[in-house]
């Protein structure tokens, strides 16, 4: 059975009175690859970040409709919001390790749940390492800085820093738009991989890493939601005629 | 051809006279700098450093001054830098950018900043002094004047205010050169704010805090307006406690210069005196100017 | 309603798997192989107690500068207040018997009492015949008038009272040590303004045109030694600077310019704006760089010369930013106290002489405070001055930002 881990329900934001968002509905499956398309400006890393209300560091952002995650509504007033990134995780464009050794930033997360066993966070460090495939890299100098590691290992670090903290869903602000090709195909593969485990949500601008790697697609333009399906139809046969111009590049 | 000439002629004699201008200043500078420092550094000896004043200050050293100032710098950093640090915290990090109260807390920082020094002192005289001074001594020692006249104690609370505003503007540049990012990134994770603080943004801005201190201590070691009616004396024969007036060192040169009863003879004593301030306040200041190119350009990479 | 359902179940499963998220979290072993989903209890908000007390005690000692600001300006007026309510009384005897005397001879009341720049009343021609007229009270008088005698001041002898302290505020003899105080600022006034204006025609043009040369004409390694040199000057303690002026530059400047006095306000007036300097320096620096590159970019695509456009173009659109670094240091050089009372000879002197000593409003202060009585009018009227000097620098101030801010805004959006 499918579970909708993710679902909203007539979803508007607002930036300062200026709407946004207009009007989303979407149920994202649970451990799955669902990937947010569309040209730049059109809201999907809006949205994407409503869903851990990163959103709420911005002064005057209101949001109106229901945002629910495992049957809860997060906006609700009594959501735990520290709790919710816990269980909700986020890797961001541009990757920002802190300036702290490579072990230091993945056991960031624990460390601040309160965690001070050595042996459990040298565990939990490994155990993230391995799953982000960067492991074998940076076995022999974890105590080395982050920030001498390269952009797509930066990149794969942050994404161990992330599931270190055991969320639930992984949120992606297009994580490979920085990097090269061979960083690019490395971090794809690593996202097939985890959605064995965790409901992946990645916002991307290139279209053929969606088709690639996503299980549904939807497509964003000027802060509407467009067309929801599998990938496959999205890419092969899409219903509405602006997806289709999209997809074979007369916009963009 | 002519009007270019002119042209030419007139743009060299203006690029002149800027450069000039800002040659006689290196030159006051240097000149400052140098007549200051031959006149004093023979003075300058161990024993100048560690001796008291003796003969009416024509002889001895200048160690009870040296000791006033070390400990008036102590205590007004104690007070300064973490009261300073904390409101730099506020406005950077939990403050909205265009609030009323972000404003005036900025407002009321740069006022502080350009109020005369000799302000500081009558603040200090009128509220420290003879105000929380004589509170107490009327609640703890029955009326009897201890601490409702000038000491040590209120003279570097004193100037600890003074030198707030550099404490907080300091911090404060420091505070924003920590990546919007890595706040993001740390909340993301499930920290809280104050986590996020304490774990990501203070530890990227210790250099910004130590050059608030750095500046705040140059300062607190060379202004002497503030303490001149809150503390300082002229000659105390032993060292001072918290709860006593004591020596410092420009408050020092200040009398010497203008009231000493022999000038000639402490002559030697006033340059030395003066080139030992000099020296200490320079040597904090260039490791302050250090620290923030260094901050400055950690921003721009 | 479906929703709604679900969210009771959801609920009753937490209650019955409620663990400590901490605990929770690291408990699975994220292998991807095996991982035990543990559920995050989000639906009740947790109560963090160091956010709570971080946020409340930095948000309080946040507003600790303004408090300062607001203590400052009410701790200094309060000591100055006194002088407006004439509530001392006058109760020495000398006041007493000159009283009687002014009932009995009629004609004296409405001799004016000669205002004499000496202390005592060792003026010949007036006391004489005031000592005609008193008759025995005379010799009460010259008594007093015993120079060992005037320097003891006390509140309520003689005329020494409240409102005989504002009436005099405004002559210019400046007398407080005296049985016969008066407190005359308008020579401290003219004495502080005539210093300032000294400093000022000194530093402002050599400042500016420094920071024209910085930030228009100089290469980088320039400015990487006039910059942290102006910042070093900024670092000199002024009690440094004046000691500079008192031993080097005023015997040095007499044997250039062959003046008598060798401390006066000439000499001060170039050490304050030695001081000023670098404030000056700054500020203009600062508004010459914020002038938009595309003003620059824009005038020589025209084909001006890089001075043309300096002068024509750039100047002008920091003007504002000057005026204010110009305020600034006006502001400075006004509520300088250690250079003031080393440099300038701090006789209370009102001319337009330069070369001729002053006293500052500061110097004053400064110089007096300490031997002022507690309570005593002359104490009141010290925080008196104190008052003006906090007024005029905060207005100073606040005209350089909201004025200069509102210009520069208006300028840059083209108004």
């Amino acid at each position: 059975m499918i579970v909708d881990k993710i679902y909203t329900e007539n979803m508007f934001l607002y930036y300062s009175g200026k709407m946004a968002l207009n009007n989303i509905s979407i149920k994202i499956p649970e451990k799955k690859v669902t990937a947010f398309i569309g040209p730049s400006g059109c809201g999907k890393s809006t949205f994407l970040r409503s869903l851990n209300r990163m959103n709420d560091l911005i002064d005057g952002v209101k949001i109106e409709g229901n945002v629910i995650i495992d049957s809860v509504n997060i906006y609700d007033k009594n959501i735990d919001v520290v709790n919710l990134r816990k269980k909700v995780g986020m890797v961001f464009q541009k990757s920002n390790p802190f300036a702290k050794s490579i072990w230091e930033n993945v056991a960031y997360g624990p460390k601040i749940n309160g965690l001070n066993d050595r042996k459990k966070l040298n565990e939990i460090v490994e155990n993230a390492l391995k799953n982000a495939a960067i492991w074998d890299e940076v076995k022999d100098r974890l105590g080395d800085s982050a920030m001498g590691l390269s952009g797509g290992q930066q990149q794969r670090l942050c994404i161990a820093r992330t599931l270190a903290v055991n969320p639930e869903i992984v949120l992606m602000d297009e994580p490979a738009s920085a990097l090269d090709p061979l960083s690019t195909s490395k971090i794809e593969e690593l996202i097939v991989q985890l959605k064995e485990n965790y409901t992946i949500v990645i916002v991307t601008h290139n279209m053929q890493q969606a088709a690639r790697i996503s299980d549904n697609t939807a497509f964003f333009y000027l802060g509407e939601l467009i067309e929801y399906d599998r990938t496959k139809k999205i890419f092969t046969n899409p219903d509405k005629k602006q997806t289709e111009d999209y997809i074979t590049g007369r916009f963009g | 051809m002519i009007n270019k000439f002119n042209k030419n002629v007139k743009g060299v004699v203006i690029e002149g006279i800027t450069l000039v201008s800002a040659l006689i200043i290196i030159a006051i500078v240097i000149i400052m700098l140098t007549v200051i420092i031959i006149g004093g550094k023979d003075q300058l000896s161990w024993e100048f450093l560690t001796s008291f004043p003796t003969d009416g200050m024509t002889k001895g050293g200048i160690f009870p001054a040296i000791y006033g100032t070390v400990f008036l710098v102590i205590i007004m950093s104690i007070a300064a830098v973490p009261f300073g640090t904390i409101t730099a915290i506020y406005l950077t990090e939990y403050a909205k950018e265009e609030s009323i109260i972000a404003k005036t807390i900025r407002f009321a920082v740069r006022t502080l900043a350009v109020i005369p020094s000799i302000i500081y002192g009558l603040f200090g005289l009128g509220f420290f002094i003879k105000f929380v001074g004589t509170k107490v001594d009327s609640i703890f020692y029955g009326g009897a004047l201890t601490w409702g006249q000038p000491n040590l104690l209120w003279a570097s609370l004193t100037m600890s205010l003074l030198t707030l505003p550099v404490v907080i503007v300091s911090v404060e540049e420091a505070l924003k050169t920590v990546p919007q990012e890595l706040r993001a990134g740390s909340l993301a994770l499930g920290a809280t704010k104050w986590q996020t603080i304490w774990k990501i943004v203070l530890p990227g801005s210790i250099s910004g805090i130590m050059t608030g201190t750095i500046l705040a201590v140059s300062r607190g070691a060379g202004e002497v307006a503030p303490i001149l009616f809150t503390g300082a004396a002229y000659y105390i024969a032993t060292l001072p406690g918290v709860g006593d007036q004591f020596m410092v060192l420009g408050y020092h040169i200040y009398v010497l210069t203008t009231q000493s009863a022999n000038v000639d003879q402490t002559l030697p004593i006033q340059f030395g005196t003066t080139c030992v301030l000099l020296l200490l306040t320079f040597i904090l200041n260039l490791t302050a100017v250090i620290l923030r190119y260094r901050i400055r350009k950690k921003k721009t990479n | 309603m479906f929703i709604s359902s679900l969210i009771d179940q959801r609920k009753s499963n937490n209650s019955t798997m409620t663990r400590e998220p901490s605990k929770e979290n690291i408990v699975g072993k994220s292998t991807v192989e095996n991982r035990e989903q543990v559920h995050i209890d989000i639906t009740h908000k947790k109560f963090r107690f160091s956010d709570y007390l971080a946020e409340k005690v930095i948000k309080g000692v946040a507003f600790l500068s303004i408090t300062i600001i607001v203590l400052i300006f009410f701790f200094v007026f309060r000591e100055a207040f006194p002088i407006f309510s004439s509530s001392k009384e006058v109760t020495a005897t000398t006041g007493k018997i000159v009283q009687e005397a002014q009932e009995t001879y009629g004609a004296v009341t409405d001799q004016p009492v000669k205002e004499e720049p000496q202390e005592t009343y060792g003026a010949v021609t007036d006391s004489s015949q005031a000592q005609e007229q008193y008759g025995v009270q005379t010799n009460d008088t010259s008594i007093t008038s015993d120079p060992s005698d005037t320097y003891t001041v006390s509140a309520g002898s003689g005329f020494d009272d409240n409102q005989s302290a504002i009436n005099t505020l405004l002559t210019k003899d400046w007398v407080p040590v005296s049985e016969k105080p008066r407190y005359g600022i308008l020579a401290l006034i003219i004495g502080t303004f005539k210093i300032t204006l000294i400093s000022m025609l000194f530093a402002a043009p050599l400042a500016i045109l420094a920071a024209i040369y910085t930030a228009m004409f100089a290469n980088k390694k320039m400015k990487e030694i006039i910059k942290p040199t102006i910042e070093l000057l900024a670092g000199f303690p002024s009690v440094v600077i004046g000691f500079f002026a008192l031993m080097v530059m005023a015997t040095f400047l007499q044997e250039i310019f062959h003046y008598e006095t060798r401390l006066n306000s000439f000499v001060g007036g170039i050490a304050m704006g030695i001081a000023a300097i670098p404030i000056i320096f700054t500020i203009t620096e600062d508004a010459l760089t914020a002038v938009p590159k595309s003003y620059f970019e824009a005038s020589l695509a025209i084909g001006a010369s890089k001075w043309q456009t300096a002068f024509f173009v750039i100047l002008p659109a920091a003007t504002p930013g000057i005026f204010a670094a110009i305020l600034l240091g006006i502001g400075r050089v006004f509520g300088e106290t250690m250079i003031a009372l080393m440099a300038t000879g701090n006789a209370a002197m009102m001319d337009l002489n330069p070369f001729n000593s002053v006293r500052t409003l500061a110097a004053t202060i400064g110089a007096e405070m300490a031997e002022v009585v507690f309570g005593d009018t002359h104490y009141n009227v010290l925080f008196l001055i104190g008052s003006l000097l906090f007024i005029f620098t905060f207005i100073l101030n606040a005209i350089a930002e909201f004025y200069v801010k509102g210009k520069l805004m208006k300028r840059i959006q083209g108004k």
